[in-house]
């Protein structure tokens, strides 16, 4: 695999509409030539060398080309939408709608991610190492397809409304999370090792959820049993859960939260 | 300004004229004998030439149509159109935004579309959104299937009341055509409840939707209005209502038509021409409509073809649209209209997979084939409500095609359509002047329009589409492919004789007309049912009497239609 490095050199005023950073996009370009690439600061067409300085060499296919990013890219969003393979290393913080619509391959951010990112992810690995901003891995607005398939690690906390509609593939937050954690959710798994805010799942009509602790569950959810060291999604927890089916504010209702007793 | 089309191959079903080679000139935006002076000549050698397409049937614009695109951002971020070209912007794939359905439609070589069902209190909002669809001549239709004036006066039996209360609601809403949907099933939607059946009773007033659409289909003709009733009746997509539509058309067999045409429309055939009683047993009854309107000359129907898409369903129909999201569980609107309608809203994804969207959409492609005069069956997809206008060319390929409907058949459907439609045994091949009757002229005529609008004879508008499609080369049955493109994008559109479309490319966006209906009737009578109307509006409207009729002024380049009707009285 081939690497590209993007080094920010100046940031930008208004947030910088940038899917133009891909590994397809990158792939078999000369870093002179990802440096022309177009990219807007709000309405307005920029290069891609003026906020970055490029260097290194891309693949030859989206597979082959990893892009590193040395910065802070909090104001810049859309990086790597619709990647199907490749990698993405950031460095620092990134900015909104990362990875959307993201069918396979690997990003990983060092620092924190802002809000809107991978919604609607399909496929690939995702890594935050530090937190993650509101609707992670949710569905676009409208849409009642959300997330359907790969695998997002949250090593900090989640804002709300993470994994709306999702219908495949897994968040795991090894933090606490804002409310309306998998709200709408139709199938998936999210684990929260800390404490999720009130409303988690909302509506589900299924997928699984498993919570360290909650602020309070919903009316709609009718506990079934208390299950010690239960293995669930064929992983295993220690310590007695609590088994929840919900929510029963739907009449299709077949979600199941796990919540542990402390 | 002058404008000499040369050498096309012409197709002009009003004016009997069936591919001949023929010039066509234009003075003044009307079609002409003879130029004057110099004038610009575009060359249609070896291309189809058509009078501009009429739209009779689809919601592109409206208080419904802008719910929908506000109820769906998703289906706005699937199709995206920027700002190029001195266009505006715009978005959406099943309800394209209003400036894009202009452009959309003149680069298919429309210039002329009617958005069917305008509840009387929206039409305001509507008549500003018509304001901003380009290009193309317009008018709306206002739903009188629940309103409360109507349902009074047939309770009590002033018929002529009720003609004059008509002809001021068009007046007051700028509209076109009487547009019922659901007869009483939208009042009674009110209380939680519909009407199944055309003698249900309608909560409240005592009367049924029989008395609705009889009572309106004589008034529509006392008035001499230039369209009949446009109707949606009961039992829309339910299976075995198809005997609730033959029931309903027999209503209006005696009505006595004004104009020398149909006495009522049926919009949107393919969905009453159900048969079996649940989706187990769902199966097609278009032979038995067809039958029907074959033996009759009091309807002309619309297909309503599905097209198998993800779309939106938009309807006046409020009570059906509820059992749709209880199909699906997608999200809904329900829009209530005080004392006139009640319309609702929500996604629908066509999938070919499923064997009653396969049966759906051959019941579309049926009708059209089985209905002996392409005068009495147009093509309309009940945009969005069958899938997008967008999709017409290839339902034309599909009428055009025996083969191309066989690979759909085969291939790409669900075989429950040949168990449960009779599609697989039509061999029926459209021409280019069926296509050109059930896309132009069919509309024109059956709108009462025929003088102005879809044809090409001396008088009328001068309003061309010129396809890149060499009939002389292509062979539709085989060639459907290149009649799909063909007629997706024309190779010019004419407005008024100005080059609207180039190459597929919009150069010019000009405002087009909005046609409203003014039927005149007697002083006297008009003056006192205009007291039951202020009383009516102290008593139940939340809008005051003063603010609710749209002034003339109010439509950007409005065309009055009035009629002499003063002999209702
Ligand atoms: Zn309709």
């Amino acid at each position: 695999m081939k690497e590209i490095i993007l080094k920010v050199i100046s940031q930008p005023t208004v947030g910088l509409e940038a899917e133009n950073i891909a590994p397809k996009v990158f792939a078999c370009k000369s870093s002179m030539e990802i440096a022309g690439l177009p990219i807007y600061e709000g309405n307005r067409e920029r290069r891609l060398g003026d906020f970055f300085d490029v260097s290194g060499e891309a693949g030859e296919a989206e597979a082959e080309t990893r892009i590193v990013i040395e910065g802070d890219v909090r104001l810049t969003k859309r990086i790597g939408q619709g990647m199907r393979a490749g990698e993405i290393h950031i460095k620092g913080s990134a900015g909104m709608h990362l990875g959307s619509k993201m069918r396979g391959g690997k990003v990983t951010v060092e620092g924190d991610c802002e809000a809107f990112c991978f919604q609607e992810m399909r496929g690939g690995v995702v890594h935050i190492k530090g937190n993650a901003g509101n609707y992670l891995g949710s569905a676009t607005r409208g849409n009642w397809r959300g997330m359907r398939g790969g695998t997002i690690t949250v090593d900090g906390n989640a804002g709300s409304e993470i994994a709306t509609f999702m219908k495949g593939g897994k968040i795991h937050v090894k933090g606490d999370c804002a409310s309306f954690a998998g709200v709408h959710m139709n199938k998936g798994f999210i684990v929260i090792d800390g404490r999720a805010e009130r409303r988690i799942g909302a509506e589900m009509i299924g997928g699984t959820i498993v919570a360290n602790e909650v602020e309070a569950m919903l009316a709609g959810f009718k506990p079934v049993e208390t299950v010690k060291a239960p293995e669930i999604e064929s992983e295993k927890f220690t310590g007695n859960y609590k088994k929840y089916s919900g929510d029963h504010a739907d009449s299709r209702a077949k979600g199941t939260v796990w919540v542990k007793i402390q | 300004m002058e404008l000499e089309i040369k050498n096309g191959v012409v197709f002009d079903p009003l004016n009997k004229v069936d591919g001949e080679k023929k010039d066509i000139l234009i003075r003044d935006g009307r079609i002409v004998e003879k130029l004057k002076g110099k004038h610009d000549v575009i060359d249609a050698s070896g291309k189809l030439v058509m009078p501009g397409g009429v739209e009779i049937h689809s919601h592109f614009a409206g208080g419904k149509e802008t719910a929908g695109r506000m109820l769906r951002p998703e289906d706005g971020a699937r199709t995206v159109y920027p700002k190029r070209n001195g266009l505006r912007s715009g978005s959406g794939y099943s309800m394209p935004s209003s400036f894009t359905a202009g452009y959309l439609y003149a680069q298919m070589g429309y210039t002329m579309c009617n958005t069917p069902a305008m509840p009387p209190l929206f039409a305001r909002h509507t008549h500003e959104e018509l304001g901003d669809v380009p290009i193309v001549d317009k008018s709306a239709y206002p739903t009188f299937d629940g309103n409360w004036f109507v349902m009074r006066y047939l309770k009590e039996g002033d018929p002529d009341k009720l003609a004059a209360c008509v002809a001021w609601f068009l007046r007051a809403t700028k509209g076109l055509v009487i547009k019922i949907v659901n007869p009483g099933g939208t009042e009674n939607w009110g209380w939680g409840k519909n009407a199944v059946g055309i003698d249900d009773p309608v909560i409240g007033f005592d009367v049924t939707p029989a008395q609705i659409v009889k009572g309106l289909a004589e008034v529509n003709e006392r008035l001499k209005l230039p369209h009949s009733i446009h109707l949606h009746p009961n039992n829309l997509g339910k299976p075995g209502n198809i005997e609730t539509t033959v029931e309903t058309l027999e209503l209006c067999r005696e009505v006595k038509s004004a104009n020398a045409r149909q006495t009522v429309y049926l919009t949107h055939a393919q969905f009453h021409s159900f048969g079996g009683d649940s989706w187990k047993n769902f199966e097609s009854k278009a032979d038995e409509l067809a039958k029907y309107i074959n033996r009759c000359d009091h309807v002309v129907c619309d297909t309503g073809n599905v097209t198998l898409d993800e779309t939106t369903t938009m309807t006046s129909d409020g009570p059906m649209e509820y059992f749709l999201h209880n199909l699906t569980h997608l999200k809904w609107v329900n829009k209530d209209v005080e004392l006139e309608t009640a319309p609702g809203i929500t996604p629908f994804i066509y999938s070919r997979k499923n064997p009653v969207h396969s049966v759906q959409w051959a019941i579309g492609l049926e009708l059209a084939l089985l209905i002996d005069d392409p005068f009495k069956v147009l093509l309309a997809t009940d945009h969005p409500n069958g899938g997008p206008f967008t999709r017409y060319p290839r339902i034309i390929a599909w009428l055009m095609s025996e083969p191309y409907r066989r690979y759909y058949m085969e291939e790409r459907v669900h075989k429950g359509a040949q168990k449960g439609s009779s599609l697989a045994t039509l061999d029926r091949e459209y021409t280019f002047s069926d296509i050109a009757v059930v896309t132009r002229a069919g509309q024109a005529k059956a709108l009462g329009l025929s003088e102005l609008k879809g044809h090409l004879g001396v008088g009328a508008h001068g309003d061309v589409a010129i396809y890149d499609i060499d009939p002389a080369q292509v062979d539709p049955s085989k060639d459907f492919k290149a009649v799909e493109k063909g007629f997706a994008k024309t190779a010019y559109t004419i407005k008024d004789g100005e080059i609207i479309v180039k190459d597929g490319l919009i150069r010019a966006t000009p405002q087009g007309r909005t046609y409203w209906a003014n039927p005149v009737v007697d002083h006297e009578l008009d003056r006192e049912m205009l007291k039951d109307v202020e009383q009516y509006f102290k008593k139940y409207y939340s809008v005051n009497l003063a603010n609710y009729p749209v002034q003339k002024e109010y439509l950007k380049r409005g065309r009055e239609i009035q009629i002499d009707a003063r002999d209702v009285k």
